[in-house]
Protein backbone atom coordinates (compact mmCIF):
# COMPACT_ATOMS: atom_id res chain seq x y z
CA UNK A 1 0.00 0.00 0.00
CA UNK A 2 1.43 3.32 -1.04
CA UNK A 3 -0.50 6.55 -0.64
CA UNK A 4 -0.36 9.24 -3.24
CA UNK A 5 1.95 11.53 -1.33
CA UNK A 6 4.72 13.89 -2.37
CA UNK A 7 7.88 13.93 -0.29
CA UNK A 8 9.21 17.44 0.23
CA UNK A 9 12.40 18.35 2.01
CA UNK A 10 12.43 21.05 4.66
CA UNK A 11 14.98 22.62 6.98
CA UNK A 12 13.16 21.58 10.13
CA UNK A 13 11.40 18.30 10.76
CA UNK A 14 8.23 19.53 12.43
CA UNK A 15 7.79 22.39 9.96
CA UNK A 16 8.28 19.88 7.18
CA UNK A 17 5.74 17.41 8.53
CA UNK A 18 3.24 20.22 9.08
CA UNK A 19 3.74 21.62 5.58
CA UNK A 20 3.57 18.26 3.82
CA UNK A 21 0.51 17.01 5.70
CA UNK A 22 -1.38 20.26 5.17
CA UNK A 23 -0.47 20.31 1.48
CA UNK A 24 -1.68 16.77 1.20
CA UNK A 25 -5.01 18.09 2.50
CA UNK A 26 -5.10 20.72 -0.19
CA UNK A 27 -3.79 23.69 1.80
CA UNK A 28 -1.67 24.90 -1.11
CA UNK A 29 -0.75 28.21 0.47
CA UNK A 30 1.35 26.61 3.19
CA UNK A 31 5.16 26.75 3.01
CA UNK A 32 7.77 25.88 5.59
CA UNK A 33 8.35 29.51 6.68
CA UNK A 34 4.58 30.11 6.92
CA UNK A 35 4.13 26.99 9.07
CA UNK A 36 7.01 28.09 11.30
CA UNK A 37 5.75 31.68 11.65
CA UNK A 38 2.07 30.85 12.10
CA UNK A 39 3.12 28.24 14.67
CA UNK A 40 5.20 30.94 16.45
CA UNK A 41 8.25 28.70 16.22
CA UNK A 42 10.93 31.24 17.07
CA UNK A 43 12.06 31.09 20.65
CA UNK A 44 15.01 30.99 22.98
CA UNK A 45 15.38 29.20 26.27
CA UNK A 46 18.29 28.15 28.43
CA UNK A 47 17.29 25.78 31.22
CA UNK A 48 20.14 26.02 33.74
CA UNK A 49 19.11 23.08 35.95
CA UNK A 50 18.77 20.64 33.09
CA UNK A 51 21.51 18.82 31.20
CA UNK A 52 21.36 17.32 27.73
CA UNK A 53 24.22 14.94 26.86
CA UNK A 54 26.11 16.40 29.81
CA UNK A 55 25.90 19.88 28.33
CA UNK A 56 23.61 22.90 28.66
CA UNK A 57 19.94 22.62 27.66
CA UNK A 58 19.42 25.36 25.09
CA UNK A 59 16.67 25.65 22.49
CA UNK A 60 16.14 28.16 19.70
CA UNK A 61 12.65 27.01 18.92
CA UNK A 62 9.39 26.34 20.61
CA UNK A 63 8.45 23.09 22.34
CA UNK A 64 7.99 20.00 20.10
CA UNK A 65 4.47 19.46 18.81
CA UNK A 66 3.32 23.05 19.15
CA UNK A 67 4.09 24.20 15.61
CA UNK A 68 1.78 21.58 14.12
CA UNK A 69 -0.99 22.20 16.66
CA UNK A 70 -0.88 25.97 16.45
CA UNK A 71 -0.66 26.13 12.67
CA UNK A 72 -3.58 23.75 12.18
CA UNK A 73 -5.66 25.53 14.79
CA UNK A 74 -4.98 28.95 13.27
CA UNK A 75 -6.11 27.64 9.89
CA UNK A 76 -9.26 26.09 11.35
CA UNK A 77 -8.16 22.48 10.87
CA UNK A 78 -8.88 20.01 13.67
CA UNK A 79 -5.91 17.93 14.83
CA UNK A 80 -5.84 14.25 15.75
CA UNK A 81 -3.01 13.33 18.11
CA UNK A 82 -2.61 10.05 19.94
CA UNK A 83 -0.12 8.44 22.29
CA UNK A 84 -0.07 4.74 23.06
CA UNK A 85 0.73 2.38 25.87
CA UNK A 86 0.94 -0.70 23.72
CA UNK A 87 3.11 -1.14 20.66
CA UNK A 88 0.52 -3.36 18.99
CA UNK A 89 -2.16 -0.71 19.37
CA UNK A 90 0.24 1.94 18.02
CA UNK A 91 0.85 -0.07 14.87
CA UNK A 92 -2.81 -0.99 14.49
CA UNK A 93 -3.97 2.62 14.54
CA UNK A 94 -1.16 3.61 12.17
CA UNK A 95 -2.30 0.90 9.72
CA UNK A 96 -5.92 2.05 10.03
CA UNK A 97 -4.91 5.60 9.13
CA UNK A 98 -2.96 4.41 6.10
CA UNK A 99 -5.87 2.21 5.04
CA UNK A 100 -8.09 5.29 5.26
CA UNK A 101 -5.67 7.13 2.95
CA UNK A 102 -4.22 9.34 5.64
CA UNK A 103 -0.44 9.91 5.78
CA UNK A 104 0.58 10.17 9.42
CA UNK A 105 3.06 12.33 11.32
CA UNK A 106 5.07 10.43 13.93
CA UNK A 107 7.31 11.65 16.71
CA UNK A 108 10.41 9.46 16.95
CA UNK A 109 13.78 9.14 18.64
CA UNK A 110 16.88 9.33 16.45
CA UNK A 111 19.20 6.97 18.37
CA UNK A 112 17.86 3.90 16.57
CA UNK A 113 16.99 5.70 13.34
CA UNK A 114 18.88 3.49 10.91
CA UNK A 115 19.10 5.84 7.93
CA UNK A 116 20.68 8.65 9.97
CA UNK A 117 24.46 8.91 10.01
CA UNK A 118 25.96 7.45 13.18
CA UNK A 119 27.39 10.83 14.19
CA UNK A 120 23.87 12.22 14.55
CA UNK A 121 22.41 9.40 16.58
CA UNK A 122 22.13 10.72 20.12
CA UNK A 123 19.16 9.97 22.36
CA UNK A 124 17.09 12.81 20.96
CA UNK A 125 13.39 12.03 20.92
CA UNK A 126 11.72 14.99 19.29
CA UNK A 127 12.30 14.14 15.65
CA UNK A 128 9.32 14.00 13.29
CA UNK A 129 8.61 12.07 10.12
CA UNK A 130 5.68 11.01 7.97
CA UNK A 131 4.61 7.44 7.27
CA UNK A 132 2.83 7.25 3.91
CA UNK A 133 2.53 3.58 3.14
CA UNK A 134 3.68 0.03 3.72
CA UNK A 135 5.19 -2.41 1.28
CA UNK A 136 5.72 -5.92 2.62
CA UNK A 137 7.40 -5.38 5.98
CA UNK A 138 8.67 -1.90 5.16
CA UNK A 139 6.98 1.34 6.11
CA UNK A 140 7.46 4.12 3.57
CA UNK A 141 8.91 7.13 5.30
CA UNK A 142 9.06 10.76 4.29
CA UNK A 143 11.62 12.31 6.62
CA UNK A 144 11.56 16.07 5.97
CA UNK A 145 15.26 16.58 6.61
CA UNK A 146 16.23 14.01 3.96
CA UNK A 147 16.41 14.78 0.25
CA UNK A 148 14.75 11.50 -0.68
CA UNK A 149 11.94 9.45 0.79
CA UNK A 150 13.16 6.38 2.65
CA UNK A 151 11.82 3.36 4.52
CA UNK A 152 12.00 1.52 7.85
CA UNK A 153 11.13 -2.07 8.67
CA UNK A 154 8.16 -2.45 11.00
CA UNK A 155 10.57 -3.36 13.82
CA UNK A 156 12.75 -0.31 13.14
CA UNK A 157 9.75 1.99 13.08
CA UNK A 158 8.34 0.53 16.28
CA UNK A 159 11.71 0.98 17.95
CA UNK A 160 12.00 4.68 17.13
CA UNK A 161 8.34 5.33 17.94
CA UNK A 162 8.89 3.83 21.36
CA UNK A 163 12.26 5.42 22.11
CA UNK A 164 12.70 6.18 25.81
CA UNK A 165 14.09 9.08 27.80
CA UNK A 166 13.30 12.81 27.75
CA UNK A 167 10.39 13.64 25.39
CA UNK A 168 9.69 9.90 24.95
CA UNK A 169 7.32 9.81 21.96
CA UNK A 170 5.25 6.87 23.27
CA UNK A 171 4.22 5.99 19.75
CA UNK A 172 2.77 9.44 19.24
CA UNK A 173 1.12 10.07 15.91
CA UNK A 174 -0.78 13.05 14.56
CA UNK A 175 -2.53 14.27 11.43
CA UNK A 176 -5.12 16.82 10.30
CA UNK A 177 -8.45 15.24 11.12
CA UNK A 178 -10.44 16.71 8.27
CA UNK A 179 -9.91 18.13 4.87
CA UNK A 180 -10.99 21.75 4.94
CA UNK A 181 -10.59 24.51 2.47
CA UNK A 182 -8.39 27.31 3.73
CA UNK A 183 -8.98 30.78 2.33
CA UNK A 184 -6.34 33.48 1.90
CA UNK A 185 -8.19 35.52 4.51
CA UNK A 186 -7.68 32.71 7.00
CA UNK A 187 -3.96 32.64 6.19
CA UNK A 188 -3.82 36.42 6.66
CA UNK A 189 -5.43 36.13 10.06
CA UNK A 190 -3.25 33.17 11.02
CA UNK A 191 -0.11 35.14 10.18
CA UNK A 192 -1.22 37.95 12.49
CA UNK A 193 -2.02 35.50 15.29
CA UNK A 194 1.33 33.77 14.86
CA UNK A 195 3.29 37.02 14.96
CA UNK A 196 1.43 38.35 17.98
CA UNK A 197 1.98 35.15 19.93
CA UNK A 198 5.67 35.20 19.02
CA UNK A 199 5.95 38.78 20.28
CA UNK A 200 4.56 37.62 23.61
CA UNK A 201 6.86 34.62 23.75
CA UNK A 202 10.01 36.60 23.07
CA UNK A 203 9.26 39.84 24.92
CA UNK A 204 6.77 39.11 27.66
CA UNK A 205 7.39 35.59 28.88
CA UNK A 206 8.02 35.76 32.63
CA UNK A 207 11.33 34.77 34.20
CA UNK A 208 14.96 35.37 33.21
CA UNK A 209 15.74 32.22 31.17
CA UNK A 210 13.44 32.49 28.16
CA UNK A 211 12.85 34.89 25.29
CA UNK A 212 15.08 37.95 24.83
CA UNK A 213 15.96 37.90 28.54
CA UNK A 214 17.01 34.28 28.11
CA UNK A 215 19.54 35.30 25.43
CA UNK A 216 21.02 37.94 27.75
CA UNK A 217 21.05 35.44 30.61
CA UNK A 218 22.97 32.98 28.43
CA UNK A 219 25.38 35.75 27.38
CA UNK A 220 26.11 36.43 31.03
CA UNK A 221 26.58 32.73 31.80
CA UNK A 222 28.96 32.28 28.86
CA UNK A 223 31.23 35.02 30.16
CA UNK A 224 31.45 33.01 33.42
CA UNK A 225 31.92 29.57 31.85
CA UNK A 226 35.71 29.79 31.46
CA UNK A 227 36.28 30.40 35.19
CA UNK A 228 33.48 28.18 36.44
CA UNK A 229 33.93 25.13 34.21
CA UNK A 230 37.54 25.35 33.09
CA UNK A 231 38.54 25.89 29.46
CA UNK A 232 37.84 22.34 28.29
CA UNK A 233 34.32 21.96 29.62
CA UNK A 234 33.52 25.54 28.64
CA UNK A 235 34.53 24.58 25.10
CA UNK A 236 32.23 21.57 25.16
CA UNK A 237 29.38 23.75 26.37
CA UNK A 238 29.95 26.18 23.51
CA UNK A 239 30.04 23.29 21.04
CA UNK A 240 26.65 22.20 22.33
CA UNK A 241 25.28 25.74 21.91
CA UNK A 242 26.50 25.76 18.31
CA UNK A 243 24.93 22.39 17.61
CA UNK A 244 21.54 23.49 18.93
CA UNK A 245 21.84 26.64 16.85
CA UNK A 246 23.18 25.40 13.53
CA UNK A 247 22.57 21.70 13.30
CA UNK A 248 20.19 19.95 11.03
CA UNK A 249 16.75 21.42 11.24
CA UNK A 250 17.48 25.04 12.03
CA UNK A 251 17.85 26.42 8.51
CA UNK A 252 20.92 28.25 9.90
CA UNK A 253 21.33 31.01 12.48
CA UNK A 254 19.14 29.37 15.10
CA UNK A 255 15.92 29.52 13.01
CA UNK A 256 16.34 33.29 12.61
CA UNK A 257 16.67 32.97 8.82
CA UNK A 258 13.48 30.91 8.54
CA UNK A 259 11.69 33.57 10.55
CA UNK A 260 13.05 36.28 8.25
CA UNK A 261 11.78 34.26 5.28
CA UNK A 262 8.41 34.00 7.00
CA UNK A 263 8.12 37.78 7.33
CA UNK A 264 8.93 38.16 3.62
CA UNK A 265 6.19 35.68 2.75
CA UNK A 266 3.82 37.39 5.20
CA UNK A 267 4.27 40.53 3.10
CA UNK A 268 2.52 38.81 0.19
CA UNK A 269 -0.60 38.61 2.39
CA UNK A 270 -0.13 41.87 4.29
CA UNK A 271 1.59 44.41 2.03
CA UNK A 272 3.07 46.41 4.88
CA UNK A 273 6.61 47.72 4.26
CA UNK A 274 7.62 47.18 7.90
CA UNK A 275 7.45 43.41 7.43
CA UNK A 276 10.21 43.59 4.80
CA UNK A 277 12.31 45.92 6.95
CA UNK A 278 11.92 43.78 10.07
CA UNK A 279 12.70 40.67 8.04
CA UNK A 280 16.10 42.24 7.32
CA UNK A 281 16.65 42.68 11.05
CA UNK A 282 16.14 38.96 11.65
CA UNK A 283 18.61 38.23 8.86
CA UNK A 284 21.08 40.50 10.67
CA UNK A 285 20.44 38.71 13.93
CA UNK A 286 20.91 35.30 12.27
CA UNK A 287 24.21 36.55 10.84
CA UNK A 288 25.33 37.60 14.30
CA UNK A 289 24.44 34.16 15.66
CA UNK A 290 26.57 32.69 12.86
CA UNK A 291 29.49 34.95 13.78
CA UNK A 292 29.06 33.83 17.39
CA UNK A 293 29.29 30.23 16.18
CA UNK A 294 32.56 30.99 14.38
CA UNK A 295 33.91 32.59 17.56
CA UNK A 296 32.77 29.57 19.60
CA UNK A 297 34.50 27.23 17.13
CA UNK A 298 37.73 29.14 17.66
CA UNK A 299 37.38 28.41 21.37
CA UNK A 300 36.40 24.74 21.23
CA UNK A 301 39.06 24.04 18.65
CA UNK A 302 41.58 25.59 21.01
CA UNK A 303 42.73 28.32 18.63
CA UNK A 304 41.64 31.03 21.07
CA UNK A 305 40.40 30.83 24.64
CA UNK A 306 41.20 33.87 26.79
CA UNK A 307 38.56 35.48 28.96
CA UNK A 308 38.43 38.26 26.37
CA UNK A 309 37.43 35.67 23.75
CA UNK A 310 34.58 34.48 25.94
CA UNK A 311 33.53 38.09 26.43
CA UNK A 312 33.41 38.60 22.65
CA UNK A 313 31.14 35.54 22.47
CA UNK A 314 28.93 37.04 25.14
CA UNK A 315 28.83 40.38 23.29
CA UNK A 316 27.59 38.66 20.15
CA UNK A 317 24.65 37.22 22.05
CA UNK A 318 23.81 40.56 23.58
CA UNK A 319 23.95 42.16 20.15
CA UNK A 320 21.54 39.54 18.78
CA UNK A 321 19.26 40.12 21.78
CA UNK A 322 19.24 43.89 21.10
CA UNK A 323 18.30 43.41 17.45
CA UNK A 324 15.62 40.82 18.16
CA UNK A 325 14.12 42.91 20.95
CA UNK A 326 13.80 45.92 18.65
CA UNK A 327 12.49 43.75 15.85
CA UNK A 328 9.71 42.28 17.98
CA UNK A 329 8.88 45.69 19.39
CA UNK A 330 8.57 46.96 15.82
CA UNK A 331 6.33 43.99 14.97
CA UNK A 332 4.17 44.87 17.96
CA UNK A 333 3.70 48.38 16.56
CA UNK A 334 2.51 47.28 13.13
CA UNK A 335 -0.88 48.65 12.16
CA UNK A 336 -2.57 45.68 10.49
CA UNK A 337 -4.98 46.72 7.77
CA UNK A 338 -7.07 43.59 7.90
CA UNK B 1 23.21 34.88 5.22
CA UNK B 2 23.77 35.52 1.53
CA UNK B 3 23.36 32.76 -0.98
CA UNK B 4 26.99 32.81 -2.09
CA UNK B 5 28.23 32.73 1.51
CA UNK B 6 26.60 29.40 2.34
CA UNK B 7 29.35 26.99 3.40
CA UNK B 8 29.71 23.66 1.59
CA UNK B 9 32.12 21.81 3.87
CA UNK B 10 31.29 18.14 3.46
CA UNK B 11 30.22 16.72 6.83
CA UNK B 12 28.83 13.42 8.13
CA UNK B 13 25.29 14.32 7.11
CA UNK B 14 26.34 15.83 3.77
CA UNK B 15 27.46 12.40 2.61
CA UNK B 16 23.88 11.17 3.00
CA UNK B 17 21.76 14.21 2.29
CA UNK B 18 22.12 17.91 1.65
CA UNK B 19 20.32 20.03 4.23
CA UNK B 20 17.99 22.88 3.48
CA UNK B 21 19.31 26.31 4.45
CA UNK B 22 17.53 29.63 4.16
CA UNK B 23 19.60 32.24 2.35
CA UNK B 24 19.12 35.63 0.72
CA UNK B 25 19.57 35.83 -3.05
CA UNK B 26 20.99 38.71 -5.16
CA UNK B 27 17.71 40.63 -5.13
CA UNK B 28 17.28 40.31 -1.36
CA UNK B 29 14.65 37.56 -1.45
CA UNK B 30 14.78 34.47 0.70
CA UNK B 31 15.32 31.17 -1.01
CA UNK B 32 16.54 27.73 0.00
CA UNK B 33 19.80 26.08 -0.99
CA UNK B 34 21.15 22.70 0.01
CA UNK B 35 24.33 22.68 2.05
CA UNK B 36 26.71 19.75 2.49
CA UNK B 37 27.73 21.00 5.89
CA UNK B 38 29.70 23.65 7.71
CA UNK B 39 33.11 23.08 9.27
CA UNK B 40 32.07 25.08 12.37
CA UNK B 41 29.30 22.66 13.20
CA UNK B 42 31.03 19.45 12.20
CA UNK B 43 33.82 20.39 14.60
CA UNK B 44 31.18 21.03 17.29
CA UNK B 45 29.86 17.53 16.67
CA UNK B 46 33.41 16.21 16.88
CA UNK B 47 33.84 17.86 20.28
CA UNK B 48 30.66 16.15 21.48
CA UNK B 49 31.90 12.71 20.35
CA UNK B 50 35.35 13.28 21.80
CA UNK B 51 33.69 13.98 25.15
CA UNK B 52 31.70 10.76 24.79
CA UNK B 53 34.88 8.86 23.93
CA UNK B 54 36.62 10.20 27.04
CA UNK B 55 33.71 9.25 29.23
CA UNK B 56 33.84 5.72 27.83
CA UNK B 57 37.59 5.48 28.47
CA UNK B 58 37.21 6.82 32.00
CA UNK B 59 34.39 4.36 32.71
CA UNK B 60 36.48 1.49 31.32
CA UNK B 61 39.34 2.34 33.64
CA UNK B 62 36.99 2.66 36.61
CA UNK B 63 35.60 -0.81 35.98
CA UNK B 64 39.11 -2.27 35.74
CA UNK B 65 39.83 -0.63 39.12
CA UNK B 66 36.56 -2.09 40.41
CA UNK B 67 35.36 1.42 41.24
CA UNK B 68 32.38 0.92 38.95
CA UNK B 69 30.49 -1.87 37.25
CA UNK B 70 30.38 -2.68 33.52
CA UNK B 71 26.88 -1.15 33.48
CA UNK B 72 28.56 2.26 33.69
CA UNK B 73 30.88 1.39 30.82
CA UNK B 74 28.04 0.25 28.56
CA UNK B 75 25.84 3.14 29.58
CA UNK B 76 28.56 5.53 28.37
CA UNK B 77 29.25 3.40 25.29
CA UNK B 78 25.61 3.66 24.27
CA UNK B 79 25.52 7.41 25.03
CA UNK B 80 22.85 6.80 27.67
CA UNK B 81 22.32 8.11 31.17
CA UNK B 82 20.59 6.64 34.23
CA UNK B 83 17.04 7.81 33.34
CA UNK B 84 17.38 6.37 29.81
CA UNK B 85 18.71 3.02 31.06
CA UNK B 86 15.92 2.89 33.64
CA UNK B 87 13.24 3.73 31.08
CA UNK B 88 14.35 1.05 28.61
CA UNK B 89 14.91 -1.74 31.13
CA UNK B 90 12.02 -0.98 33.46
CA UNK B 91 14.43 -1.08 36.40
CA UNK B 92 14.04 1.72 38.95
CA UNK B 93 16.48 4.62 38.61
CA UNK B 94 17.80 4.21 42.14
CA UNK B 95 18.47 0.55 41.43
CA UNK B 96 20.29 1.32 38.18
CA UNK B 97 22.37 3.78 40.17
CA UNK B 98 23.19 1.05 42.64
CA UNK B 99 24.09 -1.39 39.87
CA UNK B 100 26.71 1.03 38.61
CA UNK B 101 28.76 0.02 41.64
CA UNK B 102 30.85 -3.11 41.37
CA UNK B 103 29.65 -5.05 44.45
CA UNK B 104 25.97 -4.65 43.51
CA UNK B 105 26.75 -5.76 39.96
CA UNK B 106 28.35 -8.97 41.21
CA UNK B 107 25.14 -9.86 43.00
CA UNK B 108 22.84 -9.23 40.00
CA UNK B 109 20.43 -12.01 39.13
CA UNK B 110 20.64 -13.72 35.76
CA UNK B 111 17.40 -12.12 34.61
CA UNK B 112 18.60 -8.65 35.49
CA UNK B 113 21.87 -9.24 33.70
CA UNK B 114 19.96 -10.43 30.66
CA UNK B 115 17.87 -7.26 30.69
CA UNK B 116 20.92 -5.04 30.72
CA UNK B 117 22.66 -7.16 28.09
CA UNK B 118 19.64 -6.89 25.82
CA UNK B 119 19.53 -3.11 26.12
CA UNK B 120 23.24 -2.78 25.40
CA UNK B 121 22.97 -5.29 22.55
CA UNK B 122 25.69 -7.60 23.89
CA UNK B 123 25.76 -11.08 25.41
CA UNK B 124 25.81 -11.50 29.19
CA UNK B 125 29.38 -12.74 28.84
CA UNK B 126 30.37 -9.59 26.96
CA UNK B 127 28.55 -7.51 29.52
CA UNK B 128 30.68 -8.98 32.28
CA UNK B 129 34.00 -8.82 30.46
CA UNK B 130 33.43 -5.60 28.52
CA UNK B 131 34.91 -7.34 25.51
CA UNK B 132 32.85 -6.18 22.58
CA UNK B 133 33.71 -6.05 18.96
CA UNK B 134 32.49 -2.65 17.80
CA UNK B 135 32.89 -1.61 14.26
Amino acid sequence: MKLDFTHTQAAHCENGVTTSLLRHHGVNQITEPLAFGIGSGLFFIYIPFMKINNGPAIAFRTQPGLIFNRTCKALGIPVARKKFRSKEEAEKILMECLAAGQPVGCQVGVYYLTYFPKEYRFHFNAHNLIVYGKEEDNFLISDPVMEMATSLSSYELERVRFAKGAFAPRGQLYYPKEKREVTNDQVKKAIKTGINRNINLMLRIPGPIAGIRGIRYTAKKISQWRDKLGPKKAGSYLAQLVRMQEEIGTGGGGFRFIYAAFLQQAYAYHPIQELIDISKEFTRSGDIWRSAAVQAAGIYKGRIGSQADFNVMSDYLNAAADIEKQAFQALAKIKWKA
Amino acid sequence: MKKDELPQDLGALGKITGEVCYVVDESGNYTTVLSNGWEVKSSALEVAWKDVEQRIQAAHQKVLNKEASPILFFMELRVMDIPIVAAYTGIWKWQVKKHLKYPAFEKLSASRLAKYAELFEVSVEELKTMKVDET
